[in-house]
């Protein structure tokens, strides 16, 4: 075996002790790396029910296989646990330099249990583990704790995951930052607070082997060039920024907490005008030849000096979505967001929430700590936040997040908290993509645009997008399996459009990177096989079907403006297109996993835990059935 | 040749990403496998948006022979690169020390001193060169890059008139 070292470390907090699990070539087939092999390590070191903030949680990291290596986009890791904000799985990614080093330190994956006694930094020096006393990094945000730990440890070659402010003061929507990069959604942050983690630092001197580096050299090569063609402009060019102006032109741009869904400043707040006016460099992940990240100052101004870099999700997030009509608030917001550790999108959509609240009349000036809490309103908004990541007055309600938030204040909040199964949206507004709206609702994650990619069927024009149909489906479930492989193996979703055939070209670079025969049917199973996992997981810890469902405004509002003025997602609308997914899941018409499913799949002992029996295939989609009584 | 410098590998860093994709393929091309730690070019960033890569400039009055105990490095006549004798070097990292730029590595494994050798044992030059995705990385001599400014510089004071051609 070639690349994988075939070890996972796991680590106790509580005891301080350390073990090595030997993992085989077969069991690394079988999830990759990344998402898949993290949500295989959350399913068997979380107990069933646990407390996602208690010590029994798992916070999972694996690696992909092509990380350190030329395969291009290929150097990023999967970061798995339960999550504080949904109770289901929360699985993300992030990429760069710490995904390198935890492979260089002879690893493919970390599982740490546990809470320490008192903050601790983690840290991995190839083979030796230390517990370091974090008390001078405590209350540092993001970047400054990575750069002074790196300066503590005396060696720039530590690479540093990092939590900031928010998630010391376990807001739930906390990320854990590495090279300014983040796994930023689901909690995950929060999770190694609860932990009293504050960083974990990284130092590996190993190399990394591959069974043929001629052949990989090749192909790498090869897609390096390919990957400053057209199939990444976008990217390349304007970022994913450029969203802006195409949602909005499509109606789909969630605006002011998705009351409109177009907005009349959106030119001042495009990916062209970012570029124009703010854009002063790209950067890349390590190993990533295309290099999406916009790097964006402001020169003058009430903002000056403020730097982020701005993708489309924060932008939407924290720009149209509460009604900010200029790009500089939304830099330093994003800057604010990073550096605090929270999530641009759930910060965003969670502080929308509140500003809707406050011109409803649901939240008074004196709730919101004397915050004039208007849409667009810049200092308030920013005034929150910090009070969000320090959990402090209105604060301390918004780190819980929207769903959370809106139970709590009640009075029809709960109507526009937009979120699903507790993560909030991201910047596409589903009444006008309806094969996504679906998508979502299933999300195993909760509202993922990276989990399910089937708005691409939608603003593609694959199907109308207005209106459902047949097949929706069979759409959606493509698209979360093409995510879910790519998101294991680990490769980025912007290499997607790099290859003539997808599975038969990674399933020959994986082969060659890691000497395992690998068949492109055997790489496509990989996606089904992970996304059944996932969900078996959310079975377990008690998912049922009225977790599939979309927040009331995108059911009940319609899009006041736009191409698809007055469309909205009706119920059946949605329980139709539902059904036709667990059907073309080969779920049960309640969305649970027959054990013969779990068993084709390569995942029979699973079936034992959840899988419920195979008679209940035969009964016919759409007809009522009891909840079964085999789910366990 | 020589009154004009010797080429050696640069950094543009308005073109570098930080992605190291230059100390992958060298450590690929030197040692067989990835091990960044071996690369003879590193990249520095200096977050967020600071970076660029490193390697030996082929200084023309190289400190790092002067340094050298043992008198393991000399410059090659062809192509100007720094030689070590490997039968001579004992890797006391001297020439580390006096490299104002941090390019020479020291291989804990051969105990020799590494440096930048343009991939003269390569048909197509220099890898880093090859797999720079962003073509930041160009094997140049000083000379040329003064005529390049010159002209670019010289193009820009000159853009209309240029432009109405």
């Amino acid at each position: 075996m070639y690349s994988y070292s075939g070890r996972i470390l796991h680590v106790d907090l509580t005891t301080q002790r350390t073990r090595v699990q030997q993992v085989s070539a077969e069991f690394l087939k079988t999830y990759l790396g990344g998402v898949g092999l993290a949500t295989r390590l959350v399913y068997d070191n979380v107990p069933k029910g646990c407390d996602p903030l208690g010590p029994d949680n798992a916070l999972c990291f694996a690696c992909s296989a092509f990380a350190g290596t030329t395969m291009p986009v290929g150097t990023k890791h999967g970061v798995a646990s339960k999550s504080p904000l949904t109770g289901f799985i929360g699985d993300s990614l992030s990429g760069s330099h710490f995904s390198e080093m935890i492979r260089r330190a002879g690893w493919d994956g970390l599982v740490i249990k546990g809470a320490a006694p008192e903050w601790s930094v983690l840290f991995i020096d190839d083979d030796d583990v230390h517990f370091l006393d974090a008390s001078p990094f405590m209350g540092m945000e993001t970047i400054k704790a990575q750069q002074a730990i790196r300066r503590k440890l005396g060696d720039e070659n530590v690479r540093v995951s990092a939590i900031g402010p928010a998630g010391e003061n376990l807001v739930r929507y906390a990320t854990i930052d590495n090279d300014g990069r983040q796994v930023g959604r689901t909690g995950n942050g929060t999770v190694m607070g609860s932990k009293k983690l504050k960083a974990i630092a990284i130092r590996g001197t190993k190399p990394i082997t591959v069974a043929d580096m001629d052949g990989l050299l090749k192909e790498s090569l090869k897609l390096i060039k390919i990957t400053q063609g057209p199939g990444t402009q976008k990217y390349r060019i304007l970022g994913t920024a450029e969203n802006v102006l195409t949602m909005n032109a499509m109606g789909t741009l969630p605006t002011r907490n998705a009351r409109e869904t177009t907005f009349e400043f959106a030119e001042k707040v495009s990916g062209e005008y970012l570029h124009e006016h703010f854009t002063i460099k790209a950067v890349g992940c390590a190993g990533c030849s295309i290099a999406c990240e916009q790097w964006a100052t402001v020169k003058e101004g009430k903002y000056k000096g403020a730097i982020a870099g701005l993708d489309y999700e924060s932008l939407y997030a924290l720009g149209p979505n509460c009604g900010m009509s200029e790009l500089p608030p939304v830099i330093r917001l994003s800057q604010r967001c990073d550096e605090l550790g929270i999530d641009t999108i759930s910060t965003g959509v969670v502080v929308s929430w509140a500003m809707e609240c406050y011109e409803q009349g649901i939240l008074s000036q004196e709730d919101c700590d004397g915050l004039d809490l208007r849409f667009g309103n810049d200092e308030a908004a920013i005034a929150l936040v910090e009070k969000i990541a320090k959990r402090e007055g209105i604060g301390d309600l918004l780190a819980e997040g929207s769903k959370r938030a809106s139970e709590k204040v009640g009075k029809g909040s709960e109507h526009f908290a937009m979120q699903i199964k507790g993560l909030e949206m991201p910047g596409y507004d589903v009444r006008g993509l309806k094969t996504f709206a679906m998508g979502l609702a299933v999300g195993t994650r909760g509202a993922c645009h990276n989990r399910s990619l089937a708005y691409e069927v939608d603003v593609k024009g694959v199907v109308d997008r207005l209106t459902v149909g047949p097949g929706r489906g069979k759409l959606a479930r493509d698209k979360e399996d093409f995510a879910a492989v790519l998101d294991s193996l680990v490769l980025c979703k912007f290499l997607r459009r790099c290859f003539d055939d997808f599975f038969p070209d990674v399933a020959r670079i994986y082969t060659m990177v890691t000497g395992i025969p690998m068949t492109a049917e055997e790489l496509q199973a990989v996606g089904e096989r992970v996304w059944n996992l996932k969900k078996a997981f959310n079975i377990r810890e008690g998912w049922t079907k009225a977790d599939d469902w979309l927040p009331g405004r995108a059911l009940h509002d319609p899009q006041p403006s736009g191409p698809g003025k007055g469309v909205y997602v009706t119920e059946d609308e949605l329980r139709m297109m539902i059904d036709d997914y667990y059907q073309a899941r080969g779920w049960t018409p309640e969305g649970l996993i027959p054990k013969c499913k779990l068993i084709e799949l390569g995942l029979d002992d699973i079936a034992e835990d959840v899988g419920v029996d195979d008679g209940m295939m035969a009964i016919p989609t759409g007809v009522e059935v009891p909840a079964s009584e085999e789910a366990r | 040749m020589a009154n004009q410098g010797y080429q050696h590998v640069i950094c543009d860093p308005a073109k570098c990403i930080g992605c190291r994709i230059c100390e992958y393929v060298c450590s690929a091309t030197k040692t067989g496998n990835f091990d960044p730690n071996l690369s003879r070019i590193r990249v520095v960033r200096i977050e967020p948006v600071a970076m660029t890569a490193i390697t030996c400039r082929l200084c023309a009055d190289a400190p790092c022979i002067t340094a050298c105990p043992r008198d393991a490095l000399s410059r090659s006549e062809k192509n100007g690169i720094i030689l070590v004798d490997t039968d001579k070097c004992d890797g006391c990292g001297w020439c580390v020390e006096a490299c104002d730029f941090g390019a020479i590595v020291l291989n804990p494994v051969t105990r020799n001193a590494e440096i930048c050798n343009l991939c003269e044992e390569q048909a197509d030059g220099p890898q880093c060169v090859k797999f720079c995705p962003k073509d930041a990385l160009t094997l140049a001599t000083p000379e040329v890059l003064r005529q390049q400014a010159r002209r670019e510089v010289v193009a820009s004071l000159f853009e209309e008139l240029l432009a109405e051609d």
